[in-house]
């Protein structure tokens, strides 16, 4: 698990129009390992796979694979291959002339071909399909194509640029389950490129959460949701409350104008911090007993949880709970001391984190679809 | 409805000046000239003219190759162009279209023949003139230069269409620049390419004018044996004939390369 198969080193990328698309990316790849680059449109996560597999050059900065500089390997001779974002199937092959592109041209010898076009079919469930035109299969049966022409080459690394992303829910959740065991199954490296938190958390094992071109955070998904590093993160990664806090000492915080227990150290004395409480942590309680208190302003039913907003002194927060507190109730809160988790202020402090304008939507659903039209 | 209505004005006209003049051409190739009495003299008679039949395909056959060697690279091109510089390439191409065919076609006789700018140039550099006109080769450069514009513009269109991504799934999947070419682009240029072979070769083996303008007796194609028809030797009812058995080979020639195409989702004809 620990070889370093891939090494990003100073990846910088500036398009002809001076717009810079990566800033600076440093950043390591586990052989065997799943890593998800997850990130809004724009970010540069698909500029990066496109560096990895040799359709950009970088403006500078190098790009090791095993140790050895692929800046200048052209991509038909590097050990990687592609499953691309509308997967891009030759229109003129049948599903199994696709799958045969790769051996054919690595001239394996036609049982040998064979022999692994169908042992492919069978993992991807399309047995049987082999000589029916790509154009004829739904939008699934082509996503599975597109991987097993990528991964019947064995390559040590698959690329992966939102390959699921013109599905439809169900079917995602049912591949994304599919591609995970592919990948432990026939121990590939798998760089995954999307903007869909919950698929990044579902299926990496280390999640890099880029931003405007930079790397926010690297890190397991339990580390990503539960050691957010700044707002964005915190943000992006699922729904969060983000306040405005002072760290008084070790494990003690102040917002609201109160002192709460915490389990973050290492901050100085009295510096301003933003405190992250996420919404399925906080516990209503009587006015009473409370914490803090405040008036439910907005309900709306989420299937196994209500989106609750609670206006606390002016500063709305989301609660995810399954007590229903009507409209307009007065309602008190605990927050545990695992509850509350500081960070350092960023440059996103002040930028999210607050329900104020809460529309029953979740930003990322809109940001999902604003990106589906981005990159078509 | 609405749709149906709304082709309504150029199916009458289908009607009116394709399907009624054909039946008439139908009628005089199997009537006498004469008598007007039903016969098959007009088509069995059709044997001594075989050989243009033939000169006439041949030659428009080579000229569509010709089109396409030197279009498809010109197509592929334009196609890796930038928008702006492949607009200005594209009108470029159509050019010539604008300009009249006769003249066109006359423009040549002045480049070509003994006295013509060519000619006059080699003598002025002390050589003797070049047999340049009267020849096969000046009808396939006339063919050549008239349709070239309508093998370009398909391959093109067809080029263009073909998916970036395809290309670099090729070369992901580790095609070298050459066979991405070879393995997917020219596959997929299949319906361009058939396009626009039909496209060159249909006029070419009806053409009548660039044969008598650049050619001699030697290279008269059916064109013109079926324009004397009705023109010097007022035989109309052969000239139908005539025309019905190149209208049939058309159809054959066309069939065979649809044949070729078959395994393309686009048919050559649908396109034409």
């Amino acid at each position: 698990m620990s070889e370093k198969l891939i090494r990003l080193s100073n990846l910088s990328m500036t398009f002809e129009d001076g717009e810079t698309i990566l800033d600076g990316i440093n950043l390591y790849i586990n052989n065997k390992e799943f890593l998800t680059l997850l990130g809004p449109s724009g970010c540069g996560k698909t500029t990066t796979l496109r560096i990895i597999g040799g359709f950009l050059t970088p403006t500078s900065g190098d790009v090791f694979f095993n140790g050895q500089r692929i800046n200048d390997v052209p991509s038909y001779k590097r050990k990687i291959n592609t499953v691309f974002q509308r997967y891009a199937l030759f229109p003129h092959l049948d599903v199994y002339d696709n799958i045969a592109f790769g051996l054919r041209l690595a001239k394996l010898s036609e049982e040998e071909i064979d022999e692994r076009v169908t042992e492919m079919l069978e993992i991807v469930s399309l047995k049987g399909f082999e000589n029916r035109r790509v154009t004829s299969l739904s939008g699934g049966q082509q996503q599975r194509v597109a991987i097993a022409r990528a991964l019947v080459n064995r390559p040590q690394v698959l690329l992966l640029d939102e390959p699921l992303g013109a599905l439809d829910l169900r079917l995602r959740k049912d591949m994304q389950n599919e591609l995970k065991n592919i990948q432990q199954r026939m121990g590939i490296t798998f760089i995954y490129v999307t903007h869909d938190q919950e698929e990044a958390l579902t299926m990496s094992d280390t999640i890099v959460v880029m931003n405007k071109g930079k790397i926010q955070q690297i890190g397991t998904p339990q580390d990503i949701y539960n050691e957010p590093k700044n707002a964005f993160v915190a943000d992006f990664i699922g729904e969060s409350n983000i306040l405005d806090g002072v760290m008084l000492d070790d494990y003690l915080v102040k917002f609201f104008g109160r002192k709460f227990q915490c389990v973050d150290k290492g901050f100085e004395k009295n510096e301003p911090v933003d405190v992250v409480i996420r919404p399925e942590d906080i516990d209503i309680v009587p006015p009473e007993e409370g914490h803090l208190c405040g008036t439910v302003t907005s309900v709306t039913f989420k299937g196994v949880h209500y989106d609750t907003i609670v206006d606390f002194k002016g500063f709305k927060w989301l609660i995810q709970t399954t007590d229903y507190c009507p409209v307009d109730s007065y309602i008190g809160i605990r927050l545990n001391p695992e509850d509350i988790h500081i960070m350092h202020k960023s440059e996103y402090s002040g930028l999210y984190g607050d329900y104020s304008s809460y529309s029953a939507e979740y930003d990322e659903i809109a940001d999902a679809q604003e990106e589906a039209e981005d990159e078509e | 409805m609405k749709s149906k209505l709304l082709s309504a004005p150029y199916i009458v006209w289908m009607i009116l000046f394709t399907l009624i003049p054909l039946c008439i051409v139908f009628y005089y190739a199997l009537t006498d000239s004469i008598t007007g009495e039903f016969t098959f003299a007009n088509l069995t008679s059709m044997g001594t003219y075989l050989p243009i039949f033939l000169r006439s395909i041949w030659l428009s056959l080579f000229a569509s190759l010709i089109c396409l060697v030197i279009g498809y690279p010109v197509a592929y091109f334009i196609a890796q162009c930038k928008p702006l510089t492949q607009r200005f390439l594209e009108m470029l191409i159509m050019l010539p279209m604008c300009m009249s065919f006769l003249l066109r076609t006359l423009a040549w006789v002045a480049m070509l023949e003994n006295t013509g700018i060519i000619n006059n140039f080699i003598r002025s550099i002390g050589l003797s003139p070049l047999p340049l006109i009267r020849s096969n080769g000046a009808v396939i450069l006339g063919m050549v230069y008239n349709y070239l514009p309508y093998m370009i513009l398909p391959l093109y269109t067809v080029i263009m269409k073909i998916d970036k991504r395809l290309v670099e799934a090729a070369l992901d999947l580790g095609c070298t620049p050459k066979q991405v070419f070879t393995k997917v682009i020219l596959p997929l240029s299949g319906p361009g390419i058939l396009s626009g072979l039909t496209m060159v070769f249909v006029p070419a083996v009806s053409t009548f004018y660039i044969s008598q303008k650049l050619g001699s007796t030697g290279t008269t194609l059916i064109g013109d044996v079926i324009e004397s028809q009705f023109k010097t030797a007022y035989n109309p009812n052969l000239g139908a004939a005539m025309s019905l058995v190149l209208m049939i080979l058309i159809f054959i020639c066309v069939s065979i390369m649809n044949r070729f195409g078959e395994t393309d989702e686009e048919e050559v004809m649908a396109k034409v």
